[in-house]
């Protein structure tokens, strides 16, 4: 198995270039990923970051926070 | 809207709690016993199965899988139902992933005393563990991922992608790093040789350290904090971006671990870069959960949940700035190979996942007993125990490491080495040992005095194994925002989610691994390295099983201070028929890969008598004596399979050399014993010493036949 992966990839020429494309991933996904946190809702986040004092027993949990 | 009304099933929370509580005690006690056999070597009491090399990866194994593994499975299974609003999908998975892990628990406490091991640090546990663990972690994975799809709650919330992430990633880690070729029930050879199963095993050490102390630990802390402090997290946008580059980066950084190594440069370059970057979205999650504790300062100087909490994030930061720190080249070459690398790790294992769990064990507890902590006085007194133990700990190692990297590095006017004698390098910093050892004694007192709190807290309270709770039920149709992120999406669709984290923590994978297997530029190969002899593979096996690569490196990096003690450095060709590999990432004793060269070569009879007692050989050393491989007979019985097994995995034995290697292997095992017959020692050629001997001679040997090359380019010329 392995060494039908090496006959073929070992000609690949500048293989080397791979470190260049994973940085082009990197940079791509972090810029949209710092869009979306930015235009995030402030009334979304606020909902989720309260999502641990909501577990069906502790309902005043939340309302001690507000307060 | 219909409210349904559930129960939270607690009794497993209960059972991995004290899990975590047992095994936390039992993994400590063994690096205590491993700490002062640093100081009295003979603490091991002449047994073989409580020597340092082998109880050294049993504490590893019993603090990371054992300890921190059960509570993962405490926190996760409390807060996952918790945040889902649902029970767990299955009791009875539940329940084996429980029973599952405890046995794998069992027989890895069980094998690695018997020297049953791979050597892989942190992955030592041989093949038919490796397929259990496989299937355990399934367990766990289904159970979470039906527990998920079966939830009320919409949104998941933040620590859920964190435990989404830890399962797809040690699963990765854990299925690619295990690859190996079993030669019987007990023993197996790894399937990478040489650069390329060191590249794999540090790629996944250190994400062992990323995804099974860190990240699971981060969505703990992304619930528990929280629920501490009554408030939610300090900025839940702040915890997207940490969770995302955090996973991102993390999984290139391994190849810090090899820096200077006879890896190739690239691949280093690499885990330098990645492992600088990873000090932001780390600063950033430590920031997030010491920020969430704004405004209830005055909270923390009462509760000790929230000191253990403050002290555990703090910890985190600290030893996620140091760790980017020592990836740098020039400071890695002091801090590798010496305790500053034992002192980091603890600063992370003591601080951060200990005081991280105890905080969550004085919060649970109470909680699920429906009680008060019964002393909040003695989990103070627990808290700052376990801080001094630390600083305790800690601090001596630091000393420790940066004094001998200097002793090893310091060069006489003359152009000599200022301590050529490696023993003098470990005589200077053996009070630090015993003080390390006082530390760890500190905390382990810190850790009983919780064993007492909570089990009197338990006592006083009302344990509940089934919480009632109600939430309404998840509407089936889903709105459709027009507009709608990608993301929120994404929240809410756990498969995705566990597909795209996949893919990213693949992409570093693959790109860090694939090369160094396919470049064949990676690996020169050096002509005059030849492939062990059977008698030398014996004797690399006992040095497996008897955990020598815990102590001693074969890795000589290209520095002058290095190749002055102990020759030429160490390349890449001449790890190809090592499966596995052995370089080893601590001196604790000299490096070994050219013990059997010219420069430092020594008779047989002097390896003989070191084994037998090293302290009467070399006064002053912390070695333990190995009096058993003197009595015991060599197991030949899988010497053909163990031929055949290497000529698979790559290594040029000719065809049918298996037949005559038993032959070959008492040949020279005779060779052995009419030469120490020589000195007077009278040793018959079947016991296991002869073995060891004969591969400690063929260490670096190969290399030094060289000359021949250039001679026949000569003539072609």
């Amino acid at each position: 198995m392995l060494k039908f992966i090496k006959s073929h990839m070992s000609t690949i020429d500048g293989i080397e270039v791979f470190p260049i494309i994973s940085f082009v991933i990197f940079f791509v996904f972090f810029s949209v990923l710092s869009i979306y946190v930015l235009r995030m809702r402030k009334k979304h986040v606020e909902e989720l970051s309260h999502l641990p004092f909501e577990d069906g027993i502790e309902a005043d949990s939340l309302n001690s926070i507000e307060s | 809207m219909k409210v349904e009304k559930y129960q939270y099933d607690n009794q497993i929370v209960k059972m991995f709690i004290i899990a975590t509580v047992v095994f936390g005690v039992v993994g400590m006690l063994v690096g205590l016993t491993a700490a002062f056999q640093m100081v009295y070597p003979k603490l091991n009491g002449g047994i073989p199965y409580t020597t340092f090399g082998r109880i050294r990866p049993l504490h590893t194994n019993a603090v990371i899988f054992a300890f921190v593994g059960n509570g993962i499975f405490a926190g996760v299974y409390y807060s996952l139902q918790r945040l889902l609003k649902t029970r767990m999908w299955s009791d009875l998975l539940s329940k084996i992933n429980f029973w599952g892990w405890q046995l794998i628990i069992l027989s890895a406490a069980i094998t690695l005393p018997l020297g049953i091991t791979t050597s892989k640090e942190y992955a030592e546990l041989e093949w038919p563990i490796d397929i259990a663990i496989a299937l355990i972690w399934v367990v766990f994975g289904l159970n979470m991922f039906m527990t998920i799809i079966k939830r009320r709650e919409r949104h998941l919330y933040v620590a859920i992608w964190f435990y989404i992430a830890t399962f797809v990633t040690v699963a990765m880690l854990h299925i690619v790093n295990s690859f190996e070729l079993p030669v019987s029930l007990f023993k197996s050879y790894s399937w990478y040789a040489g650069v390329q199963d060191a590249l794999v095993q540090w790629w996944y050490g250190h994400n062992a350290v990323a995804f099974f102390l860190t990240t699971p630990y981060l969505g703990l802390m992304y619930y528990f904090v929280p629920k501490a402090a009554n408030r939610p997290v300090y900025s839940y946008r702040l915890s997207i971006i940490h969770f995302w580059a955090l996973i991102f980066l993390y999984i290139w950084a391994g190849p810090h671990h090899l820096l200077y190594t006879a890896l190739p440069d690239w691949a280093q370059s690499l885990g330098t870069v990645f492992s600088i970057m990873l000090i932001a979205p780390s600063w950033g999650g430590m920031l997030n959960g010491l920020l969430t504790l704004r405004g209830v300062w005055d909270k923390v100087r009462e509760s000790a949940v929230l000191k253990f909490m403050v002290v555990a994030i703090t910890a985190y930061g600290m030893s996620t700035f140091e760790g980017p720190m020592l990836s740098i080249k020039s400071i890695n070459a002091i801090s590798h190979f010496t305790d500053w690398t034992i002192a980091h790790v603890h600063v992370g294992a003591l601080g951060w996942n200990g005081f991280l769990t105890f905080g969550m064990l004085y919060f649970l507890v109470p909680k699920m007993w429906k009680t008060e902590i019964y002393s909040n006085r003695l989990a103070n007194i627990h808290f700052w125990i376990g801080t001094l133990g630390i600083l305790l700990y800690a601090v001596p190692l630091y000393w420790a490491g940066w004094a001998q990297a200097q002793m090893w590095k310091e060069f006489k006017p003359e152009g000599v080495l200022s301590y050529p004698n490696f023993l003098e390098t470990v005589t200077q910093i053996t009070p630090m040992y015993l003080m390390r050892a006082i530390g760890g004694t500190l905390y382990l007192t810190g850790v009983f005095v919780m064993v007492y709190n909570l089990i009197k807290t338990a006592k006083q309270g009302k344990f509940m194994a089934n919480e009632d709770a109600e939430a309404p039920a998840l509407e089936k149709e889903v709105m459709v925002h027009s507009g709608e992120h990608w993301h929120r999406k994404i929240e809410r669709r756990p498969i995705q989610m566990l597909v795209l984290s996949l893919v990213l923590v693949a992409i570093g994978g693959i790109i860090e691994i694939v090369p160094t297997m396919i470049v064949k530029s990676n690996i020169p190969t050096l002509s005059s390295v030849k492939p062990y002899s059977p008698l030398e593979l014996e004797g690399r096996d006992i040095y497996i099983r008897e955990g020598c690569n815990n102590c001693h490196s074969q890795m000589i990096r290209p520095f002058r201070a290095e190749t002055a003690r102990y020759g030429e450095y160490s390349k890449a060709g001449e790890f190809v028929y090592d499966h596995p590999f052995l370089w080893g990432s601590k001196r604790t004793g000299p490096d070994l890969a050219r013990e059997g060269g010219n420069k430092l070569r020594k008779s047989n009879s002097w390896h003989y008598f070191h084994m037998l007692d090293p302290q009467e050989v070399s006064p002053g050393s912390i070695m333990p004596a190995y009096p058993w491989l003197f009595e015991d007979e060599l197991d030949v019985s899988l010497i053909e399979k163990k031929i055949s097994a290497m000529r698979t995995l790559g290594v040029p034995y000719p065809e049918g050399y298996e037949s005559i290697a038993l032959a070959d292997l008492q040949k020279q095992a005779q060779q052995i014993t009419d030469d120490l017959a020589v000195e007077k020692l009278e040793v018959a050629p079947n016991i296991e010493i002869v073995a060891l001997i004969a591969y400690l001679q063929k260490l670096g040997k190969d290399i030094e036949a060289q000359p021949e090359v250039p001679t026949e380019t000569a003539n072609a010329q």
